[in-house]
């Protein structure tokens, strides 16, 4: 079944504010569109379920990348390709940067979205791990006003998140204090191109004499939706990295995950590759400590 | 049947068009059913094997998955569009010269890529190729032959000769 063009309505009223009134005058009525790479699928496909879609594409007060004193902030329509380009990312968020690499293809990234990856939800979200790793912060806005919540409270469930029917995720902020923290992120995919996680981990850590004094854990593909792995990090956090923490970590992650079976993978295999992942950095971060 | 959508206006291959259609219309399907340009090939329709790769204002998309009213005011460069004057482009100089082109299916989407790879990196190494046309799929030449077409085009750009794409050679 093809998707048929003239059942669906899309317009362009080519502002923040205009898009913002649009939502507004008919709350949950209207799906916002912004590079199309998952929404046009739907609709090749024929299963796109928007009556009424509003662009969100080539609107500049959602499409940019600012750095201020505490936080870079970048504008939810931002692409993967201008994330990629940008030598303030490649600088401070190289976790952000790498996770822009890993979507689709070039063509993917010239379109994609960053706010299009969290709204879309997918449990594989590639840049999830890295955004939860440098405990992001969504901006959510609406002709209400913007409010701001921890990027690891924004999704509640399989593709559903706390937006109003009426709100625009219009920015995600990243703090600019993890320059010194030992970072890490990693996706194992079926092959390197084009391939969507079976497991990815991103990670950033910070040691003070040998004790780890702040961490944080973000997992793709381990839960219905891209999550911190908190319990985890509770077993390491004011933890001397040793064999001994370590195994309790890894004990604290196999019971914290909730992976499944599904067509890219089975839940056995990303148990384990989980704690790999893990371990994996866990070991960077020992062999770090013992040349300092 | 024409006046019920608004009129589209962008420049395809360097020629101002204005077409009326839906706006969720796939950009695709305006370049081959309203344009009747048939060089983009619809192959999967989900963003994945790049046949219908365009540029649009010099980026490489997939043209199933731009509605045409975000193409309004721009510039589009599909295969059609490589020659010059009847003159080939080097790119397809070069797949004929190395055998890049065995169904053609993929072939005008590995050209859109390529095209966009040596405008901004003239002289590109074997990883930054496979990099570029990742998302572009090949199902029967196989892909050696079609990066060292792009190897070779890289090779004979008639103004900087490059050192070291004959030797990738």
């Amino acid at each position: 079944m093809r998707g048929n063009a003239e059942v669906h309505d899309l317009v362009a009223p080519g502002s923040l504010s205009a898009v913002l009134e649009l939502l507004a005058s008919e709350p949950g009525k209207w799906t916002p569109i912004a590079g199309g790479t998952e929404l046009m699928v739907a609709f090749s496909a024929g299963r796109l379920n928007a009556p009424k879609l509003v662009s969100l594409w080539g609107i500049p007060d959602l499409s940019f990348i600012r750095s201020h004193s505490q936080n870079i902030i970048i504008g939810g329509a931002t692409t993967f390709l201008e994330l990629r380009k940008n030598a303030a990312i490649a600088a401070e968020l190289p976790l952000l940067a790498k996770a822009a690499s890993w979507i689709g293809s070039v063509a993917n990234q010239t379109r994609a979205t960053l706010a299009g990856n969290l709204v879309n939800g997918s449990p594989a979200a590639d840049s999830s791990p890295a955004l939860l790793a440098y405990d992001a912060e969504i901006e959510m806005t609406s002709v209400r006003g913007s409010r701001r919540i921890p990027y690891s409270e924004f999704h509640t469930g399989y593709k559903r998140n706390v937006l109003a029917p009426d709100e625009l995720l219009s920015a995600i902020h990243i703090p600019r204090r993890f320059a010194r923290h030992k970072q890490y992120l990693r996706k194992v995919g079926t092959r390197r191109a084009m391939a969507i996680a079976k497991v990815a981990l991103g990670a950033t850590a910070r040691l003070e004499q040998g004790t780890i004094r702040e961490i944080r854990l973000g997992a793709a593909s381990l839960a219905p939706f891209p999550v911190r792995l908190k319990q985890t990090e509770a077993a390491l956090l004011g933890q001397a990295v040793s064999r001994d923490t370590m195994l309790a970590a890894l004990r604290a992650l196999l019971a914290e995950v909730k992976p499944i079976d599904d067509i890219r993978s089975t839940a056995e295999y990303r148990r384990r590759v989980a704690a790999n992942l893990l371990e994996e950095f866990l070991l960077d971060l020992a062999r770090e400590e013992s040349q300092t | 049947m024409s006046t019920r959508w608004p009129a589209i206006h962008f420049t395809v291959n360097g020629e101002r068009r204005t077409i009326n259609v839906p706006p969720m219309k796939r950009l695709l399907d305006v370049l081959r059913e309203d344009l009747h340009l048939t060089g983009a090939k619809e192959g999967c329709g989900e963003g994945e094997c790049g046949s219908c790769s365009v540029r649009m204002n010099g980026e490489l998309v997939n043209s199933c998955l731009v509605p045409v009213l975000q193409a309004e005011g721009a510039s589009i460069q599909t295969v059609e569009g490589l020659a010059l004057n009847g003159t080939l482009h080097p790119l397809q100089e070069a797949f004929l010269a190395c055998g890049g082109a065995q169904c053609g299916i993929c072939t005008p989407g590995m050209l859109m890529a390529a095209s966009q790879l040596l405008e901004r990196t003239p002289h590109p190494g074997l990883p930054e190729i496979r990099e570029a046309l990742a998302g572009n799929l090949c199902r029967c030449t196989g892909f050696m032959r079609i990066f060292e077409s792009v190897v070779a085009a890289a090779a004979e750009k008639p103004h900087e000769p490059s050192e070291e794409a004959h030797h990738a050679r």
